[in-house]
């Protein structure tokens, strides 16, 4: 098995690379961590719960999904503690992406952008 | 997974369980102030100084937190030290536990698969692919981090660096030598 086949590091060592690929991967990690420190849930509970996801089978060789697995697991753990259900995920999130979309380029995009904006949400 | 993420935020913030700058503190601290730097100070100085090796060693947690690295994943240390007959290694194979305050948050190949799997079955085939091939007779020893305890190695000081400050040694020490996965670099 070569280096890349492994999954393991191909170029010079990274010691300066960037944390996150994606802003959206650093705002889920954040989550995570500033809820556990208000301490909604241990460590070894969120632990368990990343462990169920990274180890699903299909996981990317390369861990190139390991916070698509990170959000899967905080997503079930907030549906458990009846913090954030997923049909209430899957509605704001929807509005997001409306919102995304009837916001013009260049400006901030607000839920309030929401075209669909209703009073529930 | 963007949208998900800004719902889930927003959820939560209207609930009052999280705050929104505090989310921005936490990244920010992560992408640019926690990193394997922190580490390296602290190999360089157990190098440097015996006394600060035999409490690293004894009480790694203590040791580390006198140098002002403390905090989130860093709460439970022990130091392992790689001698001329016994070379460390450190994996997560339950997630990704990791110490954040001296080594900053995991390397991609870290959190993958094959390297969760393969570190403890085949160390030595693992640390060839990092380019690193022990001799035969040298042992490896695999730790394997938990919620609760994590690991730092300290890796063999290079020859040639007698004399040398701390912050020049500081920069011998990668990311990879207090992993396990590599060494120091050289002195030349």
């Amino acid at each position: 098995m070569s280096r890349h086949e492994a999954g393991l590091p191909v170029g010079p060592e990274g010691v300066d690379a960037p944390v996150f690929a994606e802003p959206w991967q650093a705002e889920a990690f954040a989550i995570v961590v500033a809820l556990h420190e208000r301490g909604l849930f241990t460590w070894a509970e969120w632990a368990e719960r990343l462990s169920a996801e990274v180890k699903k089978p299909g996981a990317a060789a390369d861990g190139s999904d390991y916070y698509e697995r990170w959000l899967a697991a905080l997503e079930r753990l907030m549906a458990e503690k009846g913090f954030a259900g997923r049909d209430e995920v899957d509605a704001v999130a929807a509005a997001w992406e409306r919102a995304a979309h009837a916001t013009p380029h260049g400006q901030p995009i607000l839920l309030e952008n929401d075209p669909k904006k209703h009073s529930g949400l | 997974m963007a949208a998900r993420v800004r719902a889930l935020e927003t959820i939560l913030t209207r609930k009052g369980l999280i705050d929104p700058a505090a989310i921005d503190v936490i990244v920010d601290t992560y992408e640019t102030k926690v990193g394997p730097r922190n580490g390296a100070a602290v190999v360089a100085r157990a190098w440097n100084e015996p006394d600060f090796a035999d409490w690293l060693k004894r009480d790694a947690t203590a040791a580390i937190a006198s140098l002002g690295f403390t905090g989130r994943q860093g709460e439970h240390m022990q130091a392992v030290f790689n001698t001329d007959e016994t070379h460390n290694l450190v994996v997560c194979t339950l997630c990704s536990c990791y110490p954040w305050p001296v080594l900053g948050l995991p390397p991609v190949w870290y959190k993958a698969p094959p390297y969760r799997s393969r570190a403890v079955i085949d160390p030595r085939g693992v640390l060839e692919e990092f380019g690193l091939t022990l001799p035969r007779d040298k042992k490896i020893r695999v730790w394997d981090s938990t919620a609760e305890l994590r690991y730092l190695v300290v890796p063999q000081r290079p020859d040639g660096t007698e004399g040398w400050s701390e912050a020049q040694l500081a920069e011998l020490v990668t990311r990879d030598s207090m992993i396990g996965t590599g060494v120091a670099r050289g002195a030349a």
